[in-house]
């Protein structure tokens, strides 16, 4: 009986971002076929998984580290991943996620959930996890090993990178691949 | 006019005498990035990206505001130097707010384009997030101050092409904030002709045409070196 080979462990993680990184991500189209056949899917939003799982290999994460339960999964990736990918400009600069750092986070909560008729009031506040005084880039809170720029990043930006890491190869993105914006 | 040589990258080369040492490299097609410069407007020296290695000095210098003279030897590429300008980028970028994904010049931002050009994918400082402001009050162009990266090439247009003399600058270090007439609103300016120079010449999205939306502003630097040259060298007379 042959050992089927190894396929590599894949996770996609969403923090605090639009979820376009991942729409981006399905818009690989058929590539995603070629890539289904040497990744297993772990854990993600599109994985009905609910806790991180150990001995990951490679893990895209999306979206800045904005709350509590953001900065537990992070700690979480990096213990048990080998490879992280901050995955779309948000996890590499704090994107758009990190515009409301300019306010401190007590007048942001109150003009969102006290002053404007939000559907979900100030009883929301008692569930939501506790937000971090700054939306802050990925490796700010966790050791990153490569960076995946782009808001979203282009298929073909994710292509490269993924290609390259499956192949154990140094990630080098062109300029024209390694924009902001 | 006498000749000069210099060692460029270990190579003899030639160059006017009173040339900048930017002027003299670029003559030899040896690119060299630049964020404040402008062919056609004063020096400014304040971007550091043409920092260059001078032999027998210790510190890297702007080879804009260095002239070139007799028996430099000079490099414009090395570990050394694309480590302080990429460096020197992402200072840039976290000194003030540079969403690009939501800013008017993105893909057409001089700043943005060299940050990818030199290798910069992340930012390895804390982002200042200051709260700098807008102001929309002039009936064509706006000014986001949280783009701006005191280039200072709007001064020097408004200045010293157009006279006008509409900007000007405020404060220190990192509070200075481009200013119109005394620090009145763009829009109440007595001096601004509306010709647009200052935006048009702009490297990033700080200047605007008001109404542009995400990545609309395309600017075209290129247009002064045309007015320049029409006046200095008489191309518009017939
Ligand atoms: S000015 Fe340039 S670098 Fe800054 S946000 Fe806009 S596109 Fe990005
Ligand atoms: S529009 Fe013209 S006159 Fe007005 S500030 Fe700009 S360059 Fe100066
Ligand atoms: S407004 Fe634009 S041209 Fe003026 S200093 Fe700022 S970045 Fe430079
Ligand atoms: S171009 Fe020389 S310092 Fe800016």
């Amino acid at each position: 009986m042959n050992a089927e080979p190894q396929k590599v462990r894949l996770a996609t993680v969403w923090l605090g971002g639009c979820s376009g990184c991942h729409m981006s991500f399905l818009d690989l189209d058929e590539s995603l076929m070629d890539l289904s056949e040497q990744v297993e899917l772990v854990y993600g939003p599109l994985v009905d998984a609910k806790t991180y799982p150990e001995n990951v290999d490679l893990c895209l994460v999306e979206g800045a580290v904005t709350n509590i339960e953001n900065l537990e999964l992070a700690r979480r990736i990096r213990t048990h991943t080998k490879i992280v990918v901050s995955f779309g400009d948000c996890a590499v600069t704090g994107n758009v996620t990190s515009m409301r750092n300019r306010i401190p986070v007590k007048d942001l909560l109150t003009a969102v959930y006290q002053q404007a008729r939000a559907p979900i009031g100030p009883q929301a506040l008692e569930v939501l996890p506790a937000l971090l005084e700054k939306a802050l880039p990925l490796h700010q809170a966790i050791r990153v090993d490569v960076f995946l720029p782009g808001c979203p990043p282009v298929p073909e930006r994710i292509s490269a990178v993924l290609d390259a890491l499956l192949k154990g190869q140094e990630v080098e993105l062109s300029p024209p691949l390694r924009t902001f914006g | 006019m006498s000749v000069i040589t210099l060692t460029l990258n270990g190579e003899l080369v030639s160059a006017r005498t009173g040339q900048s040492l930017l002027e003299a490299i670029r003559d030899q097609g040896v690119k060299l990035p630049t964020l404040c410069h402008l062919d056609g407007l004063s020096t400014r020296g304040g971007c550091r990206l043409c920092l260059v290695e001078i032999g027998g000095s210790p510190r890297l210098l702007p080879a804009c505001t260095t002239e070139a003279v007799e028996g430099m030897v000079v490099v414009t590429h090395n570990d050394k130097i694309n480590h302080y300008r990429k460096l020197i980028l992402e200072l840039t970028f976290a000194e003030r707010n540079h969403t690009c994904a939501v800013c008017v010049s993105n893909e057409h931002c001089e700043l943005q384009a060299l940050a990818a050009e030199l290798g910069m994918d992340h930012v390895r400082y804390d982002y200042l997030d200051p709260d700098l402001g807008m102001d929309t009050s002039h009936e064509k162009f706006g000014v986001d101050h949280n783009r701006c990266i005191l280039c200072l090439r709007c001064v020097r247009v408004c200045d010293e092409v157009e006279g006008a003399h509409t900007w000007d600058v405020r404060g220190r270090g990192i509070l200075s904030q481009v200013i119109t007439d005394l620090n009145r609103p763009w829009g109440e300016s007595e001096t601004c002709t509306e010709c647009g120079k200052c935006v048009e010449i702009c490297p990033t999205g700080a200047l605007f045409d008001q109404g542009a939306s995400v990545g609309e502003m395309k600017k075209d630097a290129r247009f002064l070196r045309r007015i320049l040259d029409g006046r200095e060298k008489r191309q518009w007379q017939r």
